[in-house]
């Protein structure tokens, strides 16, 4: 039953409330899961596993059906067409692919050789005419989500590319890489705009092991278009062993400054995604040697407002449409959805 | 007369060494005996007749599964891909395209269980070819090589060690530890400029003297050690440089790529054309336990260039006939793939690449399971690998050395070569 505190006093629709969160449903996935999300209609979330395939869930009967096809590496980055007709994936044999979502049996429609090794991120514009990714070719690149062709390369990295993300006005992208770097493009043409320093977000020779660690994993815009928002992790004491805690850095979006980090005490581990709530508020997904968090940070605070333990690390995470539902992909091999409100008795 | 030691410890090897390095900067080029360790014309003869030894330590514990035995597809396999080689039917991962292309020269041995997981205990197993007990201490494979194959008017170390560490010589004694190089000549090579010659032929005079008359009297074999690098340090210093490697072309150092491990393969080509007989470069850091794809894509990109440019360049010039190349770790990663991403310590089921000298190219010895958890033929350890290091370079392993006048075998008698993987 709902709490009538927990809904909204115009529509009478359930509301969003962070300290509700709780597992509503989990499903076991053949192998271990490293992304998801949900489809703009909210019917469905898609998972991609170790087994190098994916998996569509339908939410309200809790059947999946499997896409089986080009991928020959593990599928990081998913997005749709935001009539959620098409599903892309991106994987780490650097290939997208396109996919009719709701088919019985899904084929692929389109598959290219995106980039050499790993595409790490694909981002789909606002309007679906374009699909963004990237990877460790230290490539941006830009397709026509129609017919498969590239737009535009976009160099400028000078490592690995980690995440991409259109702008909501479709105007803007922004990718980040190992280094800290955000960069900001001009879709229209292609230009580099100018850069976000999120240095503390990089470990060169980190803790002199001998290896770059770190790296912007997870960018969101906030819904009034003020800030954006880079996660990562920080405190690199020993990257070998997973020994670092997440770091959320806050950009003011009109000076390109840093006007906050959302830091998280006593948990180990990684900001691997990172949303931005309707109502303002931010939410991480972060996994690591502490296990599986969903952290809820407002943009005046340095610290979490909430936070949530998973039953297992996060691996990655999403937002459902309807503002109430998160999914989860986890190493223990399940999908989970949380809800944002309150338990049923 | 045996010398007693006082000190075996690596510590005390090293601290020595450190010690001798800071006084070599007071030294001088000029001993009257020093023209006998420094003929640069013996070079060529010793490349050819010289057996050679050269290990890549990829130290921390290179995954099989993202180098010599890939398993793509399987529930252990990750997101890398298996590539073909220059040997039909012979794949790798796809992170090492260059290292591929020069397999005709290299064997692979897949089914290494040395059932240890411990870093200390593994490379102490993989270099000595011993299981490490309180009771004992071996040498290290470069203190063997230096003894067994370094001609013994032969002006330069035949232990050397990039970039430094201790490898240590045990009953073998100081003169076979390893001297440590980081790519650049050791510190302190010259002669300090205001420091004239005749004046530092004096002061060397002096030290030799007094040293003599020491040694009569109170000889240890830590007096053996000062005088033995003393002398040492006089040789470097008239071959300082065969340890430059900014000797090299400019355009040779670009073909081993910016890396330090490219400078370091570099320079171990250099040390063995000019005849040292053991290096050991060492690579860092392999101990994913978090995020081993990551890591491995980032160290194995260095490693791809810089080691296939090394192999090609021994065939070329006619080097991998009397140069074993090892590359070795001191266990492998677990096929199971953890929570972070990362693999962890794992000893049951690995890989040991080999090439050149004594050894048959292009052999694969060995197999694991489908999923790479378990040696399912010609299983082998570090024994049987210690063994077949000696044998591939002309040392008979069954030997012994004579240690005050007691045998002691060269390798674990309990173990033999793997026969079929020599030439």
């Amino acid at each position: 039953m709902m709490n009538d505190a927990a809904a909204d006093a115009a529509t009478g629709e359930p509301k969003a409330d962070p300290a509700q969160t709780h597992v509503a449903v989990q499903w076991e996935t053949p192998s271990p899961l490293v992304s998801c999300r949900f489809d703009p209609t909210g019917k469905y979330v898609v998972v991609g596993g170790e087994d190098y395939t994916l998996q569509r869930w339908d939410l309200a009967s809790g059947t999946a059906v499997s896409f089986k096809g080009p991928h020959d590496s593990w599928i990081r980055s998913l997005g749709f067409s935001p009539d959620g007709q098409t599903l892309y994936s991106g994987g780490y044999d650097g290939r997208l692919v396109w996919w009719p979502l709701a088919a019985e049996a899904p084929e692929p429609i389109r598959a290219v050789q995106a980039h050499d090794s790993w595409l790490r991120s694909l981002s789909v514009s606002p309007d679906g005419s374009k699909i963004a990714t990237c990877g460790n070719d230290r490539l941006v690149k830009v397709w026509n989500a129609a017919d498969g062709s590239l737009i535009r390369e976009l160099t400028g990295h000078e490592h690995y590319v980690y995440t991409t993300l259109f702008h909501p006005n479709g105007e803007i992208l922004l990718s980040g890489d190992l280094k800290g770097v955000v960069k900001q493009w001009n879709v229209a043409d292609g230009g580099h705009a100018r850069d976000f320093a999120a240095a503390p977000l990089y470990f060169a020779n980190g803790a002199g092991q001998g290896v770059d660690y770190g790296g912007v994993r997870a960018l969101s815009i906030s819904p009034d278009g003020k800030s954006l928002a880079a996660g990562g992790l920080h405190k690199a004491t020993n990257p070998l062993g997973a020994v670092n805690e997440p770091l959320v850095i806050l950009f003011n979006w009109e000076k390109g400054e840093v006007v906050r980090s959302h830091v998280t005490e006593g948990v180990n581990g990684m900001s691997w995604r990172l949303v931005h709530h309707p109502d303002g508020y931010l939410i991480s997904g972060t996994g690591g040697s502490s296990g599986g968090w969903i952290m809820f940070f407002k943009p005046d605070q340095d610290r979490e407002f909430f936070r949530f333990q998973m039953p297992n690390t996060v691996r990655d995470m999403d937002l459902h449409p309807d503002g109430i539902q998160i999914a989860t992909a986890h190493y223990d091999r399940h999908v989970r959805i949380s809800r944002m409100i309150p338990k049923p008795a | 007369m045996l010398c007693k030691y006082s000190c075996r410890s690596d510590e005390h090897v090293l601290a020595r060494r450190q010690f001798l390095g800071q006084m070599m900067a007071g030294s001088a080029a000029a001993l009257g005996g020093l023209s006998l360790f420094a003929q640069p014309g013996s070079t060529a003869q010793l490349n050819k007749d010289q057996k050679r030894i050269v290990v890549f330590n990829m130290h921390g514990g290179l995954s099989q599964l993202e180098s010599w035995d890939p398993k793509p597809g399987t529930n252990t396999g990750g997101p890398f891909r298996a590539i073909p080689t220059s040997v039909p039917g012979v794949h790798i991962c796809e992170l090492l395209p260059m290292t591929a292309q020069q397999m005709h020269h290299l064997s692979i041995v897949r089914s290494v269980n040395t059932a240890e997981n411990d870093h200390g205990k593994g490379a102490y197993m993989m270099l000595t070819g011993r299981r490490q007990t309180p009771a004992s201490n071996f040498p290290v494979l470069g203190a063997v090589a230096a003894k067994a194959l370094t001609p013994s008017d032969s002006p330069l170390p035949g232990h050397i060690m990039i970039p430094g560490g201790s490898g240590h010589s045990a009953y073998l004694g100081p003169k076979y530890s390893s001297v440590s190089l980081n790519g650049n000549p050791p510190p302190n090579i010259e002669r300090l400029s205001n420091v004239e010659l005749q004046a530092d032929f004096a002061r060397q005079e002096i030290r030799r003297k007094l040293n003599e008359r020491f040694s009569s009297q109170r000889r240890s074999a830590l007096t053996d050690a000062y005088t033995y690098s003393f002398e040492q340090a006089q040789q470097l210093m008239e071959r300082k440089d065969i340890f430059d490697v900014s000797k090299e072309p400019a355009s040779e150092q670009e073909r081993y790529g910016a890396s330090e491990l490219g400078k370091h393969c570099l320079l171990a080509r250099r040390l063995l054309e000019n005849g040292i007989t053991f290096v050991q470069v060492s690579h860092s850091n392999y101990d994913t336990h978090n995020e081993n794809f990551d890591f491995h894509l980032e160290q194995l990109g260095e490693v791809d260039r810089a080691f296939s440019t090394f192999v090609a360049d021994l065939a070329e010039r006619g080097m991998l006939e009397s140069t074993l190349i090892i590359m070795l770790s001191e266990f492998g990663r677990t096929p199971n793939i953890n929570v972070y991403y990362g693999r962890d310590h794992w000893g049951t089921a690995w890989s040991v690449l080999l090439g050149g000298c004594g050894i048959q190219p292009g052999a694969v010895i060995g197999k694991t399971n489908e999923n790479g958890t378990a040696v399912v033929d010609r299983q082998v350890d570090h024994g049987h690998l210690f063994h077949t290091y000696l044998k591939a370079v002309g040392v008979d392993s069954s030997g012994s050395f004579d240690i005050g006048g007691r045998d002691v075998p060269l390798a674990d008698p309990a173990y033999s070569p793997i026969q079929e993987l020599l030439a």
